[in-house]
């Protein structure tokens, strides 16, 4: 385990120098936006690194709220899966799918995101069970921070030679990006800063209602009249099969990258709850020392 | 010619944004042995 982290970050860092190249160098110019497009290539995959990482958030938090009782638990269980059914069933209706269309949305591709809903939810309850599973809520929400920030960041830096300006005030993907963004540092805050026994608990709640404003920000596209540009997969987008393959390539490599410091960000964070505990341990032993002194002199005065 | 400044801009940025948040992990990291291997003379 201790040489499949270098092994792994070697072959990450190889991987995003290909797919730099790839960007950089074999991506096409783009005929009406020239090379500045190529912020595409790290834009793009960083959003989709981010939504994945407070997906899994939003599932480790649900799983850690149900996990307070056992009725609760089952009842989340029998929720998940049938959001995965009826969501399934429902993407196959003709109306939906003339609806789905209509907004050139692939609704196979919608239906296999809503089977991944019940399938995360298994995996996660089955790799990271009990306190692990709130370990894996701050890993993901940290790393995804991160990720959106870049995309906070790369966007304006893009928006300026294509839009002229470097905001659109008012434009919805625009601010509900960056409210995603606060949610999510509030909850990072919240769990920096707050002692509370139940921290753990009101930070999983909000981690859920963050989570509601993903689909905002991605579907904010089809459904509203905004600035940005239209989806380049899924939403009817006509982008060239190179540049694609290429997207794909860079949002594989970003996956890796995120692979690996999420791992890492999960090792400190139990590294820290050790820690933690260890002082707790020195703390009552402590205790234990002084109130084994204080007796015989409490004794004495009586 | 211009426009590739603002490109370089984006993917430096980005990777700056990634090394600084490796590098507060490596520094936590080390941090946070220091305090364990205290924590185990004192015992």
């Amino acid at each position: 385990m201790k040489r499949l982290f270098p092994i792994l970050s070697v072959l990450t860092a190889i991987f995003l120098a290909y797919a730099l190249y790839l960007a950089l160098v074999k991506a096409p110019t783009d005929a009406l936006q020239g090379d500045v497009y190529r912020i595409i290539y790290y834009h793009v995959p960083s959003a989709w690194t981010a939504f994945l990482l407070f997906f899994i958030n939003f599932i480790a938090s649900v799983q850690y709220l149900a996990s307070a009782k056992s009725s609760r638990q089952t009842a989340a269980k029998w929720i998940v899966i049938a959001v995965g059914v009826v969501g399934v069933v429902v993407t196959f209706l003709p109306q939906v799918q003339e609806q789905l269309k209509s907004f050139g949305m692939r609704p196979s591709a919608l239906a296999t995101t809503v089977v991944l809903i019940p399938v995360t939810y298994f995996l996660v309850g089955k790799w990271f069970p009990g306190e692990r599973m709130d370990v894996l809520a701050v890993t993901t929400a940290e790393v995804g921070v991160v990720f959106c920030t870049i995309v906070l960041v790369t966007g304006p830096i893009w928006a300026r030679p294509v839009w002229g300006i470097w905001w659109a005030p008012g434009d919805i993907r625009l601010t509900s990006t960056l409210v995603l963004w606060l949610i999510y540092v509030s909850y990072l805050i919240l769990r920096r800063f707050s002692n509370s026994a139940q921290t753990q608990m009101l930070a999983a709640a909000l981690a859920v209602f963050g989570a509601l404003d993903v689909p905002l920000v991605y579907f904010s596209i089809w459904f509203f009249r905004t600035q940005h540009p239209q989806p380049v997969i899924g939403g009817g987008g006509s982008m060239d099969p190179r540049m694609l393959d290429v997207l794909l390539i860079s949002w594989m490599a970003f996956l890796c990258f995120a692979f690996l410091v999420c791992w890492s960000r999960f090792r400190l964070e139990l590294l820290h709850r050790e820690v933690e505990q260890a002082h707790a341990m020195e703390s009552l032993a402590g205790a234990e020392v002084r109130a084994g002194v204080s007796l015989p002199l409490n004794r004495r005065a009586q | 010619m211009n426009a590739i400044k603002f490109l370089f801009a984006a993917y430096i940025a980005t990777w700056v944004i990634h090394g600084v948040y490796v590098g507060t992990l490596v520094r936590r990291f080390g941090r946070l042995r220091r305090e364990l291997k205290e924590l185990g003379k004192g015992k």
